[in-house]
């Protein structure tokens, strides 16, 4: 007997359309992965079955009865149980006082009791926690068995797993595939979702691949290959652009050499990174999102200091240096989300000249009059639709992309950093940033563009390397540069 | 049924002008509920509150005296809070500032007040800044929650004060704690005879406008303004983030210190431990109607001064406990951020 059959789900946002006609089954008993690049549908599919958000139109139907599931609270009701990457647990109580939360009878809660029950489900269920910890003390590991169980003690017996293994190490990955493989033996079903070849390959049954909203194919998994499965993730009938020349480059100025950056409980979320960028080239960066973009953006930019490893520009080490200081060693920095760049309650003005304020300084006062002008003569230069007075906030996504730009390249930077550089922008936006990415390589600027979106990667770089959970896993010249290749070291194959 | 939903929106400009008008008015008819159940009449009891304290030379200097500590209180939380550096230590900080005043007009029994005078001011500043030293480093060092540790430098001194009063400052002939008179030289000059107002409200009005160009007009004041509203934006901008909340708040405590210096060399010439009437809790009162800004915080610190002022006159003409004031003064606060919070929503039908 089928689970769950989503039968012609169609969802839009606005314009996009998250889903469209989208027909899911899933099995009793089985582990079926979702898999499928940002953006293409997966996660809307989900909370559409969990209760989150309305189906525009279609019908679900949960062990074989139509159901209409318009809250979370209806669907853990009809045994359906949802584990996301950001995990809903109280740090401050017990494992055992998280996983009855909410869930009790009575109006007491004696200790004992709910720990001795969680203690029962625990061994029932093969999910090892131990139910007086603290949740603040718990790995994030242990943190979602916690989360796991919570689902089961409220008696799911279908378990959404929305990216599970996202914020693991390797070893608890292990553990976690361990612990489907046991509950899908004692009866439940699983959906598994997931960018990961190499784990939905190892742990599912079957196969559901979307791409942009539309259910590709649903495979047995005995009957494909990582190689066929990256195709109907990623491939793209045409790809549109394909590189006119390869330009001739000049020295490499820009070195990055075995920078590590670690995270909580020693997770390396960036391991060994290095490649190095020449004069007038761009160096695009692909990968989907989650794997170590934002941080490498960020020790790009000089937010964070990476544990190991040395940044070079020049020949000169600039590893440690300030946000400042890199800046005014030559290096133009964009960060991966815009607002991050700027301060929305100050003028565009303002924003424009934060960087650079001795420039702007006269005897001690800031020089309103060149400030002004120097913002007037950006904003025609860029084309940003506003005036230098103007609280930055005020601006559309675009603009604000704009003046991050503007002002990254006011001083003319020998390296760029770009990061996202067009991501949520619109068609004309998007153009006017590529063009100008293009314009800075021309002029000899050596460009670093972080993008999860293949296409421009493809269509802007001299060489792409592709990052997957914090590894370069290798660097591709553009001409070498097929979907299929991207899409396989994009989705870490081996 | 009809369903309404809240909807978040920008505020025009005209919003945030019209809110300190709106804010009296609610304020006042919030308030005249307690006003008629103590008995009076609410039209009277404003007439007192506002009209009659400006109607009158004398009362109208002591509502500039009122004002004058709560201007440089309401100046120190305000250069603070600017840079996000949330001082609640004002209070503390104006203590500070008067016990090295207080020494400083007991010692030098020879100075001339040409150098008493900027002597006491210089000391009292500093100490303002040394009390508010180790919250900033804690803050900027250990990521120490700031409103927590400026706050309880509050009680610590009061407790120093209480020592120093009670010992070695003890008035030797009367036995009371307070500490010896300061001499002639040393007090703050008379503005207008047979009126309570002093030089300080000078130097607090001088001090109105450095604030004012130093925040709106310097490269410190820019770089403390992106701190206050975005401090990651501000770090990518390059800026130190640490350091420029390190300055914002030790010369919030300067400025808090020159509170205490002008209101014990102006008003009292000895340290009392009641010398401040919560000036530096007021001050966050007086910086937050004003908006953060040094002009538009002057402004509620005077208006908080009428205020102040007219409860008395009204609890001595009507009879209503004088404590009204505090009343009005709290709704006024509360009326004003519920409506800088609710400028940004409108509600709309579903």
């Amino acid at each position: 007997m089928l689970a769950v059959e989503m039968k012609d789900i169609t969802k839009t946002f606005g314009m996009v359309k998250a889903n469209q006609h989208v027909h899911f089954c899933l099995e009793e008993g089985e582990i079926h992965a979702l898999l499928g690049e940002n953006g293409a549908g997966k996660t809307t599919l989900m909370r559409i079955l969990y209760g989150l958000y309305k189906a525009d139109s279609g019908e679900i139907f949960v062990n074989g009865k139509k159901v209409d599931i318009h809250s979370p609270k209806e669907a853990i009701a009809a045994g359906i149980g949802m584990v996301t990457q950001h995990f809903t647990l109280v740090p401050t109580l017990t494992v055992a006082e998280n996983i009855v939360l909410g869930y009790t009878d009575g109006i007491t809660v004696s200790q004992k009791d709910i720990e001795k029950k969680v203690a029962e489900a625990s061994q029932k269920y093969g999910i090892l926690v131990d139910p007086s910890a603290y949740v603040k003390d718990l790995s994030v590991g242990e943190r979602q068995r916690v989360e796991i169980l919570k689902a089961l003690y409220r008696n799911a017996r279908i378990l959404i797993m929305d990216e599970p293994t996202a914020v693991l190490v390797p070893q608890e990955v292990d553990v976690l595939f361990e612990s489907l493989l046991r509950l899908v033996k004692a009866g439940l079903s699983v959906i598994f979702i997931s960018h990961k070849l190499v784990e939905v390959m190892a742990v599912c049954d079957r196969i559901t691949v979307l791409r942009d909203g539309v259910v590709t194919s649903t495979v047995n998994k005995s009957e494909t290959t990582q190689i066929e499965l990256a195709k109907m993730m990623v491939g793209r009938e045409t790809f549109g652009v394909t590189r006119q020349s390869t330009r001739k480059t000049g020295k490499t100025i820009y070195e990055l050499s075995g920078i590590t950056l670690e995270g909580k409980h020693g997770r390396k979320l960036l391991n060994d990174v290095s490649f190095s960028v020449s004069e007038g080239e761009i160096l695009g960066i692909a990968g989907v999102s989650g794997n170590g973009q934002g941080e490498l953006t960020e020790v790009l930019t000089g937010l964070m200091t990476p544990n190991q490893g040395s940044i070079k520009l020049m020949g000169k080490e600039i590893t440690h240096l300030t946000p400042g200081q890199i800046s005014e060693a030559g290096v133009g920095r964009t960060p991966q989300d815009r607002h991050q760049g700027i301060v929305g309650d100050l003028s565009v003005a303002e924003n424009l000249a934060l960087e650079n304020l001795p420039v702007y300084t006269k005897n001690g006062m800031l020089d309103h009059k060149k400030i002004i002008q120097d913002a007037q003569q950006k904003i025609e230069e860029f084309q940003i639709k506003a005036s230098p007075n103007d609280q930055l906030r005020t601006l559309s996504g675009g603009n604000m992309q704009k003046v991050v730009l503007a002002r990254a390249l006011s001083r003319k930077p020998k390296v760029l950093v770009a990061s996202q550089p067009t991501r949520g922008l619109d068609v004309g936006a998007t153009e006017y940033v590529r063009k100008r990415l293009l314009e800075e390589r021309d002029r000899g600027t050596a460009v670093i563009l972080l993008s999860e979106d293949l296409d421009e990667v493809l269509a802007l770089s001299d060489r792409i390397a592709v990052i997957y959970e914090g590894c370069i896993k290798g660097i591709v010249p553009s001409n070498e540069a097929t979907p299929e290749k991207i899409g396989l070291l994009m989705a870490g194959a081996c | 049924m009809i369903k309404l939903k809240l909807e978040r929106t920008p505020a025009p400009m005209w919003s945030k002008a019209l809110i300190p008008i709106v804010a009296v008015v609610v304020t006042f008819i919030i308030t005249s509920l307690l006003i008629i159940l103590a008995d009076a009449n609410p039209f009277t009891a404003y007439y007192n509150f506002i009209v009659v304290p400006l109607s009158s030379k004398f009362s109208a200097l002591e509502v500039l005296v009122k004002a004058t500590p709560l201007i440089f209180t309401g100046l120190a939380v305000t250069f603070a809070f600017a840079s996000g550096y949330y001082n609640i230590g004002a209070e503390g900080q104006l203590y500070a500032g008067a016990v090295a005043a207080a020494w400083v007009g007991a010692t030098f029994t020879n100075l001339p007040a040409i150098a008493a005078v900027p002597l006491e001011l210089v000391l009292g500043f500093i100490a303002g800044m040394l009390w508010a030293l180790i919250p900033a480093l804690l803050k900027i060092k250990l990521k120490v929650d700031e409103v927590v540790t400026t706050l309880l430098m509050n009680s610590i001194i009061m407790y120093f004060i209480s020592a120093l009063l009670n010992g070695p400052w003890r008035d030797p002939e009367t036995g009371w704690p307070k500490s010896p008179e300061f001499f002639e030289a040393a007090r703050f000059a008379q503005l207008i005879p047979k009126s309570r107002l002093h030089i300080g409200f000078i130097i607090a009005m001088v001090l109105v406008l450095i604030v004012y160009v130093v925040l709106k007009k310097t490269p410190l004041g820019l770089q403390m303004r992106a701190v206050g509203a975005s401090k990651v934006g501000a770090q990518f901008a390059g800026i130190n983030v640490n350091r420029t909340m390190l300055i914002a708040a030790l010369v919030s405590g300067g400025i808090a210190g020159l509170a205490g210096v002008s209101e014990i060399a102006g008003i009292h010439y000895h340290l009392i431990s009641e010398l401040s009437g919560s000036y530096g809790y007021t001050g966050i009162i007086v910086a937050t109607l004003g908006g953060l800004n040094p002009i538009g915080s002057t402004i509620a610190a005077l208006f908080i001064g009428l205020i102040d002022t007219g409860s008395q006159t009204v609890s001595r003409v009507l009879g209503v406990p004088v404590y009204l004031g505090d009343v009005v003064q709290s709704t006024l606060l509360l009326v004003t951020l519920g409506m800088l919070l609710l400028q940004n929503y409108r509600i709309k039908r579903q």
